[in-house]
């Protein structure tokens, strides 16, 4: 099955790697703002190739185009790289199939929540030597650093692209249409489904959707459950953990969907949706409201093509005692197959690509010029992945690239640093997503479903993941 | 077959062996035993060790039959054996006498029967993937989706298709019949054209009608080849994937989970890495049922056949 792919992509692998000697002198470090060029290393580095995560597959022309502007750029600076970009696009259902069948690139994207268990089952490779070669090191958000960090005290995983919180995003010419004011966004859950019927009633397209499927939809209704105040699994002093999807707030956006569903007909009635196909849903203008991270904007204009001038963003209606925001963001990882020569390569295209454009001003102005001249977004609202007066410092660097909308985003940036936030679930997260993924299934395909039965259900099977590790 | 040579003739000497032509005997089938080896035969070894082991294709632990008992507490188990036994009784009662009605009828056409078949095969020749999407793409729920408007015209639905626990089902039922009765088609016809023609002058002789020449001359010629697609078709059934996975991913709340697609959950549907020990487990364990299916199926139908 995998074993002989597996045994090929290895072989090829290793002859690409074979030979090549871990160089990593760069000869004008001038040119080099962020990495210490290692001293005493005068030799010529030998040729390397590193794959990278390029874009999201079927992205604009123009966004790829983008995209090679800045490799060629890297490139000049480091001219033994040569870079080839891969698109991709993370999934839960794929993830585990590309990481076995060896077809990742050298540099790949996870989310924070899972970088943990690939490093204790060795699936990382080890990048604390290359880590420590960035001057800004010392200077990430501790907890998000944590993330990536293994037992040995190792980074193997390092912040990257993005960290967000869930929001709501909407269409600002349907609340328009419906008679709503596209400046005056909800901002309680009973106002979204009040807007979502009325914009059904006016303008006949659906007011709200959410994701069902690829465990995005339990990602969403985890998101949900915490605006609501509501928790989905808890820890206890023993060092266990208790599954809670039986809470009130996970039951009370259930209802809301069901009721969205079936006696407003509000709700967009698609359980296939999942974070690329509900943007692409939102950018066709099939529905007015949906959640999703704060930072998804970008992607809605590089690869659905969305005019931002239709977009709206604000806060996550937050309800209860206990409510707050889903983060979770992206961190940057290496094959673990990498020998030191591509793992130097990678370091150099991790802090070029992801991190000296919110670290350093000549990368982040040209960065964003040319995200920009390629129809990209610069300035979309996203949490600090060190500091947040690195973060208001970057986007006075950007300020004459910003071309979204930061004034249809209100309703978000005025609250986005005093919202509480709260982590994913520590444990089994993607499992416990997939099994609320059938939660938001049957409340949208079963109009007579027994909520209180099916999270009890839910609930067990929530804990039985939880006794089994 | 060896066996049976080396009863009736002496050992013969490897020289005499080589000189009549076992040598380049071995040496054409070689390419072939080592592919077989080693994409078929091996992956089939590793995962039957595989499936009474923990692993993470790394690290290997023994477990005994941990990964068996798993499978079988998975409360999900159910739900995706019933549901493949419910796609396979659809698929049998829909994808099995279509086919052969349509052969039926193509053999008896006497001009253009190329193009007939040309448009029964055509499905067969669109990829399985542009298939499911351009079919996913009929389906929209919504008044204005392409089956939703046709059906509109004579005042009938709109149906929720894929977004409806009971009728996901049915649905991709429809598409898979679809897709593949093209080939089924190909065989039936082949099988048709075997039957000589004079037996249908005979039968029209004796004043036999349409219907009593379809029972009586052709199906009883076409008796090996129903039974043998009869089983194909159970077998092929009993491993759906390509539908669920596309079109709905088990959904909606699992209600088109099929044995296979649980397969693949276990194995690589969660982002961290599967229980590659469950997943060949379950599949040993479908193996194994389709096996003794199959040889069950066989004996009880020895007498039946023509073949």
């Amino acid at each position: 099955m995998r074993s002989p792919r597996t045994a090929t992509a290895l072989v090829l692998t290793s002859a690409l790697a074979a030979g090549l000697l871990a160089g990593c002198a760069n000869d004008d470090p001038a040119e080099d703002p962020s990495v210490d060029a290692e001293a005493g290393e005068d030799a010529e580095p030998e040729e390397i190739t590193l794959s990278v995560v390029s874009l999201i597959p079927g992205s604009e022309p123009e966004a790829f185009a983008a995209f090679d502007e800045r490799v060629a750029e890297f490139e000049e600076m480091y001219p033994y790289i040569t870079v080839e970009g891969v698109e991709y696009e993370w999934r839960a259902t794929t993830f585990a199939a590309q990481l076995a069948g060896g077809t990742l690139p050298d540099v790949y994207e996870i989310p924070l929540t899972d970088a943990k268990t690939l490093i204790q089952n060795g699936q990382l490779a080890d990048l604390d030597a290359e880590f420590a070669q960035l001057d800004y090191a010392n200077e990430f958000n501790e907890q998000l650093l944590a993330a990536g960090t293994g037992e040995d005290g190792h980074v193997y995983a390092i912040p990257a692209k993005s960290i967000y919180g869930v929001a709501l995003h909407y269409n600002r010419d349907l609340f328009e249409q419906a008679g709503l004011d596209p400046d005056d966004p909800p901002t309680t859950w009973d106002e979204v489904a009040e807007y979502a019927a009325q914009i059904k009633r006016e303008t006949g397209v659906a007011g709200f959707a959410t994701m069902a499927a690829n465990n995005t939809g339990g990602w969403q209704m985890t998101a949900a459950t915490y605006a609501r105040g509501g928790r989905v699994q808890e820890a206890n002093e023993d060092g266990t953990y208790t599954a809670t999807l039986d809470n009130d707030a996970t039951r009370a956006h259930l209802e809301f969907l069901h009721e969205l569903r079936w006696t407003d007909d509000a709700i967009l009635a698609d359980t296939t949706l999942d974070w690329g196909t509900i943007n692409q849903a939102f950018a066709a203008g099939q529905l007015a409201m949906y959640t999703s991270g704060s930072d998804v904007l970008n992607s809605l204009m590089e690869t659905n093509g969305l005019d931002p001038a239709t977009y709206g963003l604000t806060a996550m209606p937050l309800e209860g005692d206990d409510a707050g925001v889903l983060v979770g963001g992206t961190l940057a990882a290496v094959n673990v197959s990498a020998d030191d020569a591509t793992k130097d390569a990678a370091i150099k295209w991790i802090d070029f690509w992801y991190l000296s454009t919110l670290r350093d001003e000549q990368q982040a102005v040209r960065d964003s010029q040319v995200r920009n001249e390629g129809g990209q977004g610069v300035g979309t609202p996203v949490l600090p992945i060190f500091s947040r007066e690195q973060y208001e410092q970057e986007l006075e660097w950007k300020a004459d690239y910003i071309n979204v909308p930061l004034d249809q985003m209100t309703g978000y940036t005025d609250v986005m640093f005093d919202q509480p936030v709260v982590g994913e679930p520590s444990r089994q997260t993607q499992p416990f997503y997939g099994l609320l993924d059938s939660a938001v299934q049957a409340v949208l395909t079963d109009e007579g479903v027994d909520i209180d039965a099916l999270l009890a259900d839910l609930n067990e099977q929530a804990q039985a993941l939880l006794d089994s590790e | 077959m060896a066996t049976l040579v080396h009863a009736t003739r002496p050992r013969r000497s490897p020289v005499t062996w080589a000189r009549r032509g076992g040598l380049s005997t071995l040496v054409f089938a070689l390419p072939l035993l080592v592919v077989f080896g080693v994409f078929s035969w091996l992956p089939i070894g590793r995962a039957i060790v595989m499936s009474f082991q923990e692993t993470n294709l790394v690290v290997s632990e023994w477990v005994g039959l941990d990964n068996f008992r798993a499978v079988l507490d998975d409360p999900l188990l159910g739900r995706a054996v019933a549901n493949t036994a419910w796609f396979a009784l659809l698929a049998l009662i829909f994808g099995y006498p279509v086919p052969l009605v349509g052969a039926v009828l193509m053999s008896t056409v006497r001009r253009m029967r190329g193009l007939y078949s040309v448009l029964a095969y055509l499905p067969v020749v669109v990829p399985p993937v542009v298939a499911v999407l351009l079919w996913k793409f009929f389906y929209d729920p919504r008044p204005e989706g392409v089956f939703n408007q046709i059906l509109g015209w004579v005042g009938v639905g709109p149906f929720p298709w894929l977004q409806n626990q009971t009728w996901a089902m049915p649905s991709l039922v429809l598409e898979a019949t679809w897709a593949a009765a093209g080939g089924t088609v190909i065989i039936y016809l082949a099988a048709l054209t075997s039957v000589p023609a004079e037996l249908y002058d005979a039968a029209e002789v004796d004043g036999a009608s349409l219907w009593g020449k379809i029972w009586h001359v052709t199906m009883p010629h076409l008796r090996g080849v129903l039974l043998i697609t009869f089983i194909l078709q159970i077998i092929g059934t009993a491993q759906v994937f390509l539908e669920p996975y596309l079109f709905t991913g088990g959904g909606p709340n699992n209600a088109t989970v099929t044995v296979l697609l649980l397969i693949y959950r276990y194995a690589f549907g969660q982002s961290l890495g599967g229980d590659y020990g469950m997943a060949t487990a379950l599949s040993l364990m479908l193996a194994v049922l389709l096996a003794v299916l199959s040889l069950a199926y066989f004996r009880l139908t020895r007498g039946w056949s023509t073949s």
